[in-house]
């Protein structure tokens, strides 16, 4: 190479140019381009960073983001149940701007292109992509619960069910409660996000009566025939710690509320609490139903699992709990962290020419608190079946927690340090 | 530009016959699913009370795993974890971590 004359440097390097052109299209190339991700919270964070990571830079991150920090919503049930803060749940976004390099937008994103490829943002402006992530997570149905529709009577019967300003309030509604008071919390039909949260947050406010308002009640409304999850830890939880506090009603969906008197409108009967707490069906996220991809029951975005993309519209790909779910796959935060690693993984490779990975594995963990300090889990592994074209879960693995207990109380913290670190350090 | 056609019938020629071979990411991509608990490629948060297991030698992780699988290792979750993962992705696994630092 020392002795190489210009001229035949000259002539290497177009023969290395052509060579590298072909080695991009066959899969050794580096990827680059421009990635959009909207929504910064554990799908789409983990997704910036990981598209950053894996790429060593070679591709642009932008994310967009319309609230300031990252607040989770696992662990803020102790913050409604007194034993935790806002603080203890909030992660700030400047460990993927400084050390991963993304532009992290604070805007709302309006309308979706997926012709032209571009972005509107509601501040102004617009913003092309080679591929985009949605990670919007999911918006509430009101027209389901009628009285709701207005922001007021919102701001009075609160859902908390995005973690935020109505933590905080519902944490408020529950102090100023007098002893003596009810407290009840409605659940939609599955599918809904965190199958086990509405049962966690019954407990601890359960647990927050039992030592500072002990005559007061809990009463859970699920829509559902059954407890959606982890049902005999659950149910042995309430008759163990909460016998006489907690009474679980099944089959009560909310219809409509009387914001005025707290009470519940149910089918055939109506339930007045003091605090009244809706969790109202959901579905993915608005910008999923703007942006004119295909949908589930016109609920959830149909997404192909060996890449998260939109079934509908090639460049958008989709993940955490917009996506209609394969079987028995939970919404979670855990999961969509595993979908933002999956999506990752399959546009560096669509990218730089190649097919994404045949043979895709997701897995779940969700801790839940019975108190402030015992635990109960449920696991599970999701495996590609070719022949389904779904990621399926593994038959004799996964499973619950023997009984809860107080070793996984301290690994779920663990758990929640190491996955906000896994999407935003 | 004569160039371009015989590249892109190449280029679709090679998506074709990989289809069906490994992702060259296969141990990374499987490495990941386990960041949630034990860090970004293996490096556990100092103190959360998980375990890293960045640089851990491959053998030692894989009989960790192995004696989950088993039951001869007790556990809160890990025999749960370890048995929906095959053999073969185990070992990528492993290999992956140890080579972590």
């Amino acid at each position: 190479m020392m002795l190489m004359k210009r001229r035949d440097f000259l002539k290497a390097g177009a023969a290395a140019g052509a060579m590298a052109s072909l080695y991009g299209c066959a899969g050794g190339g580096k990827a680059s381009g421009h990635v959009v991700v909207v929504g910064g919270g554990y799908g789409g964070a983990t997704v910036a960073k990981y598209l950053r990571m894996w790429s060593e830079g070679g591709v642009q991150v932008t994310l967009i983001e319309r609230n300031p920090t990252f607040i989770s919503c696992p662990i803020s049930n102790l913050v409604i149940g007194g034993t935790k803060t806002m603080e203890d749940i909030t992660v700030s976004y400047d460990g993927l701007k400084n050390k991963w390099g993304i532009r992290v937008v604070q805007d709302d994103v309006v309308a979706v292109d997926g012709v032209k490829k571009t972005v509107t943002l509601k501040n102004g402006g617009a913003m092309s992509y080679d591929r985009l992530v949605l990670s919007p997570g999911v918006d509430f149905m009101w027209d389901e619960i009628p009285t709701l529709k207005s922001a007021e009577a919102q701001s009075k019967i609160l859902h908390a069910w995005k973690a935020g300003p109505q933590t905080v309030a519902l944490r408020k509604q529950l102090e100023d409660m007098n002893d003596g008071g009810v407290y009840a919390i409605s659940i939609p039909k599955a599918p809904y996000r965190c199958p086990p949260g509405p049962y966690e947050r019954a407990c601890l406010v359960a647990n927050y009566f039992k030592q500072h308002k002990p005559k007061s009640k809990v009463v859970i409304l699920d829509a559902n025939e059954d407890v959606q999850s982890k049902k005999p830890l659950f149910t042995k939880a309430w008759a163990d710690l909460y016998k006489g506090i907690i009474e679980y009603r099944n089959n009560s969906e909310v219809k409509d509320v009387e914001v005025a008197t707290n009470t519940a409108v149910l089918e055939f009967d109506k339930f007045k609490a003091d605090v009244l707490n809706v969790v109202p069906p959901h579905r993915a996220g608005d910008i999923a139903h703007k942006s004119g991809i295909k949908l589930v029951n016109n609920r959830w975005v149909d997404i192909n699992w060996l890449s998260m993309e939109s079934t509908s519209t090639p460049g958008i790909h989709v993940i955490g709990d917009a996506i209609f779910p394969a079987p028995t796959m939970p919404k979670s935060g855990h999961m969509a962290n595993q979908h933002g690693k999956l999506a990752a993984a399959a546009i560096l490779n669509m990218l730089s020419g190649i097919e994404p990975n045949p043979e895709p594995v997701v897995m779940n963990t969700c801790y839940s608190f019975v108190d402030a300090k015992n635990v109960i889990h449920v696991a599970s592994i999701h495996q590609y079946d070719a022949a389904t074209k779904v990621v399926q879960p593994v038959k004799g693995a996964g499973g619950v927690s023997a009984a809860r207990n107080e070793l996984e109380g301290k690994v779920a913290i663990g758990w929640a340090k190491n996955i906000w670190a896994d999407m935003l350090a | 530009m004569k160039l371009f056609a015989p590249a892109a019938a190449l280029c679709l020629l090679a998506m074709v016959s990989t289809s069906h071979a490994a992702d060259p990411n296969l141990a990374r991509n499987l490495a990941a699913t386990c960041a949630n608990c034990h860090g970004t490629n293996g490096n556990a948060v100092k103190g959360a009370g998980l375990d890293s297991l960045a640089g851990v030698p491959k053998d030692k992780t894989l009989q960790k795993l192995a004696d989950f699988k088993s039951g001869d290792k007790p556990a809160s979750i890990m025999h749960q974890i370890a048995k929906g993962y095959t053999d073969a992705q185990l070992d990528l696994i492993a290999t992956y971590f140890a080579a972590q630092k």
